[in-house]
């Protein structure tokens, strides 16, 4: 029953059989337990699922595991590490663009997007690319400032 | 001499692990041999169950065991308690009719729980849920508070026929009669004060594991405070040893309020644990958390305010009715009260205060604290009244608050609570600045040129926080304590480990407790870990609600800090062969007064855990300290709010241009934080205005909005950049200082911003905009005052 599914994840290599109606995000969570990557949803409001397939922000809770055969796939785990953090990780810190923390790997997934796309952020552009995301916590206003800053910052 | 650790913007210590994924939230807990719960739940608002069938789900692949609410009755498991007890007018306490945890021969709330389904993996407990039979009698529902107890209402709990928990009162009604009589404006308001749904980014969640060998629990669970989850769930619903069952909260992906109470699922789980013999785990789906996470707000209100000539305040009249919905749940009877009632006098001297509250059973979920929880309510009233007393009356709406301001201290209030201490007109004379109040008419002018309408709204609330006094809750019905605990661990090399009874659930607590244990012990901060959220590891604790951590749960820990103080004091005079008398405790060493011999708080530390020669008569080794802190009084920070919206009047639709809080928290451990607290309490107190509404169908009792895509969160571009400032009066009645933050911007703002709307709106002839104010909501307010205007 199971499908053999083969893909990169964080630079490594992985493959395992799968159920056909597994989730990108269960098979991130539930196999790899890599679970930096948080369901908020079910539903693809939340954003807090977000990683990067082939060096794009997709939900991952909108995904089959099967979907991202063959591909490149990179979550927060992937991205920076205690003590070597990435400049948008840093930003998020320094600006306190973080409360719980739950929300906050799918909004840095999409932030590094979103630094891509727009290299010189302003606020307006920062919320309106942060339609994807929700957070409960900081009302955004550190969000965006982090992220404004770790733009900034990936430049250097 | 160390620089100063209290008051600084210190970066988070919980940031590096939620930055790089290594958070562990429950959800992410996982056990050897775990099983999976899925609920079957009621599809209906309101019906009998006739029978359960469950024989072709329980032999579907992987199911190892359906529960109904009838297998838990024969096994003795009681309903969920309520943990605040309300005494009605007539002298009776309230109704509180029984909680099952899987309902017994009713279902009264779409998504109550009907029964679990236990399985290897939760797709086969899903499928097999599907399979259970249940035969429903449907019965009418009554969802909305205002018809609870109209004539021939449906009936939600035959103990209560008329849906009514209790009528309460508070004040004088007698002189506030007199004064009605007497007063030369009286500005009446009617409104609906919205309910809304918390959604916590963080679904509820738990894993339970039962050990035969020891015959001992571990509930891994999304809660708020975990001692008290453990102590409702051990001592009132399960009846199991409480040292047989350890209680963790991880890392917690947002409460509040929600994450309070005792819940359903957990208790069934822990329960079925031992029955499966295996562990298992449930987390809730975003529409379960809609459905079964419990509410907030919902009250039906009217509310008079009488004026002498000049803009006093003589009086205020409040009638509520508070949908409870339908089952009480952990705090649910303190709210509309407690927290509500004692709050309408505001900042102002108004001198007679009556306010009766109805308490309403309906078929739908239970309401419980939201964020603010009973304040946002008060203030609410309070503010809408002043800012339309001030139009009726022609008096400037900043003046009017002056006129009314509280201005010594302390204070008595006529409904109970006595303030400590404050400066209502600081606050207020800074945001006034910091909003540019003075250029507004310009901009006003400016938007009107753009066809735009711009309005500006002002709410100063007050809030009590800390709570609680035990003997002041107990006397108004708390059935527990509401004190704090925490432990102070100095290791032999001097480093500190924190515990503390409080839970941290993005408020920052391992910083902000870390900077208070550092500053005091002039230790660096790094050399401070703070440990919560675990029954195991942490002697007892109340938890974190009601803005209460730093003012309840800090002081505890500073209590602690004053015995560790006191014992190195006696380590240090033994080192020093010195009276302890003679020494002082200075930056972090212990100094013989006026010599120059003295000990490291480090030195000490060793010389605690390796004492060679203590003369054991009068010295212990060892330096690890506990306190428990009960306060005298609540603590009251206020503040004053200004929005600035700008109204479409093609569309409706409102954008807020401009928001400014200026708040008097007292002292401040670590302003970065706190302002982070402001912007978050903000984004809910703004939703709740202008986005968030929860709708149950009042037909069919559906919940209309159980998902994220028909119940409006706010999103970035839902919101301005804010604009935050701070006046302190620190409280004076705990070490520090403090008052606390965390429900500030969610009491002040919703009056902040419907006053802004209506005053965009006023010179058409509006006077009022339901929450939350919709574009459809204002467009047809402006549409109905032209069509009145015309008709005049």
């Amino acid at each position: 029953m199971g499908i053999n599914l083969s893909l990169t994840v964080n630079g490594r290599a992985v493959s395992a059989d799968v159920d056909p109606r597994t989730l990108l995000v269960q098979f991130l969570r539930d196999h790899l337990r890599l679970t930096g990557t948080h369901v908020g949803c079910d539903t693809g409001q939340c954003g807090a699922c977000t990683v990067h397939l082939n060096d794009r922000a997709v939900k991952s809770c909108n995904l089959l595991a099967l979907q991202a055969q063959g591909a490149s796939v990179t979550t927060i785990e992937g991205i920076g590490e205690p003590g070597k953090l990435h400049p948008m990780q840093e930003a998020f810190r320094a600006h306190h663009g973080l409360q719980c923390g739950f929300c906050t790997p799918g909004i840095v997934m999409n932030a590094l997007e979103l630094a891509r796309k727009h290299p010189n952020p302003s606020e307006d552009t920062v919320r309106a690319e942060l339609d994807g995301n929700l957070c409960r916590c900081t009302g955004y206003h550190n969000i965006v400032k982090a992220i404004v800053a770790g733009a900034a910052a990936m430049k250097r | 001499m160390n620089a100063p650790i209290i008051g600084q913007p210190i970066q988070r210590k919980e940031d590096v692990r939620f930055l790089t994924g290594g958070g562990t939230f429950t959800d992410d807990v996982n056990v050897h041999g775990q099983t999976h719960a899925y609920f079957l739940r009621s599809p209906h608002a309101h019906a009998r169950i006739r029978s359960i069938d469950r024989a072709q789900a329980a032999t579907a692949p992987g199911v190892l065991a359906i529960f109904t609410g009838d297998d838990l009755a024969e096994a003795k498991v009681n309903g969920l308690p309520c943990g605040w007890l309300i005494t009605d007018v007539n002298g009776q306490p309230m109704k509180e009719p029984p909680h099952p945890v899987l309902a017994q021969g009713k279902v009264r709330y779409v998504g109550d729980h009907v029964a679990v389904v236990i399985a290897e993996t939760l797709n086969q407990a899903k499928d097999a849920a599907e399979l259970i039979d249940v035969d429903y009698e449907i019965l009418s529902a009554v969802v909305r508070a205002g018809d609870a107890r109209k004539p021939g209402a449906p009936v939600v709990h035959d103990t209560a026929p008329d849906n009514t928990c209790f009528v309460w009162t508070i004040g004088d009604k007698a002189a506030v009669d007199r004064a009605f009589s007497g007063a030369h404006h009286v500005t009446t308001l009617e409104f609906i004060n919205n309910r809304l749904i918390p959604n916590a980014i963080e679904p509820r969640a738990a894993v339970a594991q039962y050990a035969a060998s020891e015959d001992a629990y571990t509930l891994h669970v999304t809660s708020q405070n975990p001692h008290v989850e453990r102590l409702l769930m051990t001592a009132f619903v399960l009846g199991l040893p409480e040292h047989k069952v350890r209680v963790i909260s991880p890392d917690v992906g947002g409460g509040f309020g929600s994450k309070i109470y005792l819940y359903a699922e957990e208790t069934v789980i822990t329960w079925a644990s031992k029955q499966v013999k295996r562990p298992i785990k449930w987390t809730a789906e975003r529409t379960e958390s809609f459905l079964s996470d419990a509410h907030g707000r919902d009250h039906v209100t009217r509310a008079e305010l009488a004026l002498d000539k000049d803009g006093k305040f003589l009086a205020l009249r409040v009638a509520t009715t508070a949908n409870m919905g339908a089952y009480l749940s952990t705090f649910a009877s303190c709210i509309p009260t407690i927290l509500y009632a004692t709050l309408l006098a505001g900042q102002y001297t108004t001198p007679a205060i009556h306010c009766e509250v109805i308490a309403v059973f309906t078929n739908t979920a239970p309401v419980d604290a939201y964020r603010g929880a009973g304040r946002p309510e008060a203030t609410y009233v309070v503010e809408r009244l002043v800012d339309t007393a001030a139009r009726e009356t022609g008096i400037d709406r900043a003046e009017i608050r002056r006129r009314n301001f509280i201005t010594t201290f302390p204070y008595q209030t006529p409904v109970a609570l006595n303030y400590d201490t404050g400066n209502y007109e600081a606050t207020l004379a800074e945001a006034l600045q910091l909003a540019g109040v003075a250029g507004f008419e310009a901009r006003r002018k400016e938007a009107e040129r753009r066809g735009m309408l711009r309005g500006l709204g002002y709410s100063t609330y007050i809030e009590a926080c800390g709570i609680a006094p035990s003997n002041i809750a107990g006397a108004l019905g708390a059935r527990a304590g509401l004190f704090e605990a925490g432990e102070i661990r100095v290791h032999p090399t001097g480093s500190v480990t924190v515990f503390t009874g409080s839970h941290s659930h993005g408020q920052g607590h391992e910083t902000t407790f870390a900077q208070v244990v550092a500053g005091r012990l002039g230790i660096p901060v790094e050399n401070v870990d703070v440990v919560h959220g675990d029954t195991g590891r942490i002697l007892f604790g109340m938890g974190t609600y009601g803005s209460r951590s730093i003012a309840v749960g800090g002081t505890a820990i500073m209590k602690a800090l004053d015995k560790v103080i006191a014992k190195g004091k006696k380590i240090a005079a033994h080192l020093l062969k010195a009276q302890e008398s003679e020494v002082e405790f200075i930056d972090g060493e212990f100094w013989v007064t006026g010599t120059d011999r003295c000990k490291t708080f480090t030195e000490v530390a060793l010389a605690a855990y390796v004492p060679h020669n203590y003369p054991l008569d009068k010295l212990e080794p060892g330096l690890n300290e506990s306190a428990f802190y009960d306060p005298t009084n609540f603590t009251f920070p206020a503040g004053s709010h200004i929005c600035e919206v700008e109204i479409d009047p093609a569309t409706g639709t409102t954008r807020v241009v401009s928001f400014t809080a200026v708040d008097d928290f007292g002292k401040v451990i670590n302003p970065m934080i706190v302002e982070g607290q402001v912007h978050g309490g903000l984004a809910q107190g703004i939703g709740q205005a202008l986005l968030e509404g929860c709708i149950y169908d009042p037909e069919s009792g559906q919940l209309l909005t159980a998902t994220l895509m028909d119940y409006a969160l706010p999103r970035a571009d839902d919101l301005p950049a804010f604009k935050v400032g701070m006046k302190a009066t620190p409280c004076t009645h705990n070490p520090l200082g403090v008052k606390g933050c965390g429900e500030a911007g969610a009491i002040g703002a919703p009056a902040a911003v419907i006053n802004a709307v209506v005053d965009a709106l006023a010179h058409l002839g509006v006077r009022d905009v339901e929450m939350p104010a919709t574009p459809e909501r204002v467009w047809r307010a402006i549409q109905s005052a032209k069509t009145a205007k015309k008709a005049a």
